[in-house]
């Protein structure tokens, strides 16, 4: 019963991932790709934090705040090339 | 024109602090569960990136004032100075050893040398990733 719960969340996952992807490809600026993108990081800490239920296993933990960290810094560093053009500044009072 | 990143570098300033945290964390934990030298030292190089992002390379070189081409060769020197001190007790080479410590704080404690062998694995990856990232950076 509860696996069948897990399980049927992982698909529901899986749809709006697939809803995510929709929106990188079609997307008509490049703000929408990179929302969708960051959506899609924790759409896979969802599919982590649930499959490391499924599995049974604690050790996938440190892997979920990973993907939260490197989707923030992802997300961060693109939107400032949006932004700014470049990503590192040499000097930024200049 | 000047923009107002005031909401970034506020955030920066708490999550670069859980980051390196969380790092250090991975780095120690290594032995026993998921984690280690490597992926520790590509987390503090995150947190490094971010404050990077959040400021400039001068504002993070006068932060952190580190040669990180220096901060390579430390970390091979002691990846190699371990490696190298199982001759001084006749033992083949790369032999880690052990032992039980009493601390006062700490109470009985395991020191293995293979942390200091990670320990220079760990220097080495922070050392590579920021000298790539701030040598592509720097460039005009």
């Amino acid at each position: 019963m509860f696996e069948m719960i897990v399980r049927i969340s992982l698909l529901c996952i899986s749809l709006s991932m697939f809803g995510l992807i929709y929106r990188v490809i079609k997307g008509p600026s490049t703000a929408d790709r990179v929302i969708a993108l960051d959506a899609m990081g924790i759409n896979l800490v969802a599919i982590v934090a649930l499959i490391s239920i499924l599995l049974d296993t604690s050790a996938f933990l440190e892997v979920i705040l990973l993907v939260g960290i490197l989707a923030f810094i992802g997300t961060v560093a693109f939107s400032k090339f949006i932004e700014k053009g470049e990503i590192i500044e040499h000097d930024r009072n200049r | 024109m000047k923009t107002n990143d005031l909401i970034l570098q506020t955030v920066t300033k708490v999550a670069a602090f859980v980051i390196i945290l969380f790092s250090i964390s991975i780095f120690l934990g290594g032995h026993y569960s998921p984690g280690g030298g490597f992926v520790g030292g590509l987390m503090t190089s995150c947190a490094v990136v971010l404050l990077l992002l959040a400021y400039d390379l001068k504002t993070v070189a006068g932060l952190l004032p580190i040669d990180y081409k220096i901060m390579i060769a430390c970390g091979l020197l002691i990846s190699v100075s371990t490696v190298a001190g199982s001759w001084l007790f006749d033992a083949p080479l790369m032999t880690h050893a052990f032992s039980d410590f009493n601390f006062p704080v700490l109470g009985k404690t395991t020191l293995h040398t293979a942390v200091l062998f990670d320990l220079g694995v760990y220097l080495v990856v922070i050392g590579v990733t920021m000298t790539i990232i701030q040598t592509i950076g720097e460039s005009e």
